[in-house]
């Protein structure tokens, strides 16, 4: 439908997304890599390259180490419960026929639709009951609410796509169903569940209103809530620098794991949207 | 919250492939389904009940809550005590009476936040999705870009998009003016909705080129036969044939925007009148232990959601399960669609 077009007119395109999506990135990159002197340099490249900012971020004092731990044990913990509840779930709305099948999956899913603000009034003031406030079950608990029906929806399509047959063989050849499942089903699903894994742990990484509402010690922060509230040596001046440095640090592994996966991502995003 | 909304996973797939599926079981061997019903009610059940734990009940205790008063201050103590007064509808009342200033404006900005940036984010994913779909060099480079906005975490986005947009920052030197982004103002309503737009439009962006990839050529094809122009070509076949997967990713999208709460919460701040959205006011009540009014905000956030949500599915046809009759095949829709009756799944 482009043919009139001019043959260089989609690489402009395509040049022209890559710079949408990745000069902002870029420049978040440059700035933390650049003294704090400089920092209001608007040069492309930062000259010298510095890596004070870097050092802000990581000194004992700043407790960012700390952060980035309690981030990866959130994210993490939240991650392996919801995948190991989503994998029997999954495979039962993928595989076996019950009543009332379509409502319940419909109802996983809408629930993942509840704004989390509703949830976490409640919670709040339920944890501030129990004690809770400060603890990472406090965080963990409540971001099950989306990463739960997260995992299980994308599972449930991935469990959907590989042939039946294949649990029928196993089972002809004396499997019980669960046998199947383990022996057969889970490893040639293990693209899918670490598909899944990736996109939940993502989104429990990133996480923001449950964890700045149930923490106010800065030693249960997570990442994103600690850089948020990060101070400068002076008072009134944004400490712009590690702020960026702290954002590449909590950024890259996810760049890093997406690009890695991107395939995998890309279909396991859209593949619903595909029918 | 966090950006955690659920990409339109991947549910539809495999469902047709399924249905042969389905009629072979009825005289497959008899073990494949006995006791299927209990296996199943076995499996789903633990995922039932976290699900009831962390969002039935939450939903129901904020109900309940929201019929109740701000807790009075035990001077003795300087806790608040059990002394939350049950005021009934006050709280409600209240929105929707004198003191509800704050609410509206709050509603206000989430409506006009959600509209622009959907609407935005939908042209521009559009675009990028067919940019992507007609570059056959540098596709895997242009995809792996566009996942990076979507895997920036959200509050690292505003700290630096602030930066970015910075009175002294890289957006003036490039403009060439001085825009105190981040102050009050209108300034701030356009910034959240530049960075929103940026985060997200990459992601419909995806999801419309899947859309794109599964359109067969040879309809394309009929119509070039047929005199169609690119345009009309556009108009009246790539859109109505991405049109299922434009409309899922358009509602997540708005149930998205309509919670959105650390963007504007870090690029420009807690209680700011032009950028405060519900979930920043119902948040910013509960960490005031005003829970009462924070859960009536919460309560009406949750219908509004809840609206939106059956308004897609009823008025417009998003499909979320999955389980759409075969019978409408993509093709048989876009010829109708061709020849000029559009309402066909409302």
């Amino acid at each position: 439908m482009w043919r009139g077009w001019l043959p260089f007119v989609p690489y402009a395109g395509v040049l022209a997304v890559v710079v949408y999506c990745l000069a902002p990135f870029y420049w978040m990159l440059v700035s933390s890599l650049r003294r704090a002197s400089d920092l209001f340099d608007t040069s492309p490249l930062p000259s010298p390259v510095s890596l004070e900012n870097y050092q802000a971020v990581l000194d004992p004092a700043q407790g960012f180490a700390r952060a980035l731990l309690n981030s990866l044990i959130v994210a993490g913990t939240t991650t392996v419960l919801a995948l190991l509840l989503a994998m029997c779930t999954a495979y039962a709305m993928a595989r076996l026929s019950f009543r009332f099948k379509r409502l319940i999956l419909t109802l996983i899913i809408a629930t993942s639709m509840f704004p989390v603000v509703s949830i976490v009034i409640p919670l709040l003031k339920l944890f501030t009951g129990i004690g809770w406030i400060n603890t990472y079950q406090a965080m963990i608990v409540p971001s099950m609410s989306f990463a739960l029906p997260l995992a299980v929806w994308n599972l449930t399509a991935f469990f959907r796509q590989m042939p039946e047959e294949l649990e029928h063989a196993a089972m002809v050849d004396g499997c019980t169903r669960g046998q199947a499942f383990r022996k057969v089903i889970i490893p040639l699903a293990a693209p899918g569940i670490l598909t899944t894994a990736i996109i939940t742990f993502i989104a429990a990484w990133n996480e923001f209103l449950i964890a700045v509402s149930v923490t106010n010690k800065p030693q249960l922060q997570t990442a994103p809530v600690a850089v948020s509230k990060f101070v400068g040596a002076q008072t009134y001046e944004t400490p712009f620098g590690s702020q960026m440095a702290a954002g590449v640090l909590i950024t890259i592994p996810l760049v890093i794991t997406v690009l890695l996966f991107q395939h995998r991502i890309v279909t396991g995003l859209a593949a619903g949207a595909a029918k | 919250m966090a950006r955690t909304e659920i990409p339109p996973g991947p549910a539809a797939v495999g469902q047709r492939s399924r249905r042969p599926g389905r009629r072979r079981r009825s005289y497959a061997p008899a073990r494949a389904t006995a006791g299927s019903g209990r296996l199943a009610a076995l499996l789903i059940s633990p995922t039932l009940l976290v699900l009831t734990v962390v969002v039935l009940c939450p939903t129901l205790m904020a109900l309940r809550e929201s019929l109740y008063g701000p807790e009075v201050l035990d001077a003795r103590t300087g806790f608040f005590g059990d002394t939350e007064p049950f005021v009934r509808l006050k709280n409600y009342a209240d929105i929707f009476g004198q003191g509800g200033g704050r609410f509206w404006n709050a509603f206000r900005n989430t409506t006009v936040f959600t509209v622009v940036t959907v609407g935005l984010e939908t042209v521009a994913g559009t675009a990028m999705a067919l940019i992507m779909h007609k570059a056959f060099r540098g596709r895997g480079l242009v995809r792996a870009a566009v996942l990076v906005p979507w895997a920036v975490p959200t509050a690292v986005c505003a700290l630096l998009w602030r930066w970015i947009l910075n009175s002294d920052g890289i957006a003036n030197a490039v403009l060439g003016h001085q825009i105190l982004w981040t102050a009050e103002g209108v300034q701030a309503k356009v910034a959240v909705i530049v960075v929103e737009v940026w985060k997200t439009a990459p992601f419909i962006g995806l999801l419309v080129l899947a859309g794109l990839q599964v359109i067969p050529q040879d309809v394309y094809e009929a119509a070039r036969l047929d005199g169609a122009s690119p345009l009309r070509q556009f108009w009246h076949i790539t859109l109505p044939l991405v049109k299922p997967a434009l409309l899922v990713a358009m509602l997540f999208r708005c149930l998205g925007a309509l919670r959105m709460f650390d963007l504007p919460y870090i690029l420009i701040g807690a209680r700011k009148n032009s950028v405060e959205t519900l979930s920043m006011l119902a948040q910013n009540e509960a960490s005031n232990v005003r829970f009462g009014p924070a859960a009536a905000y919460a309560v009406l956030l949750f219908l509004y959601v809840f609206a939106v949500a059956l308004a897609f599915v009823r008025l417009l046809g998003a499909d979320l399960v999955g389980d759409t009759v075969p019978g409408t095949s993509a093709r048989g829709r876009g010829k109708r669609t061709l020849s000029g009756r559009r309402e066909r799944t409302s």
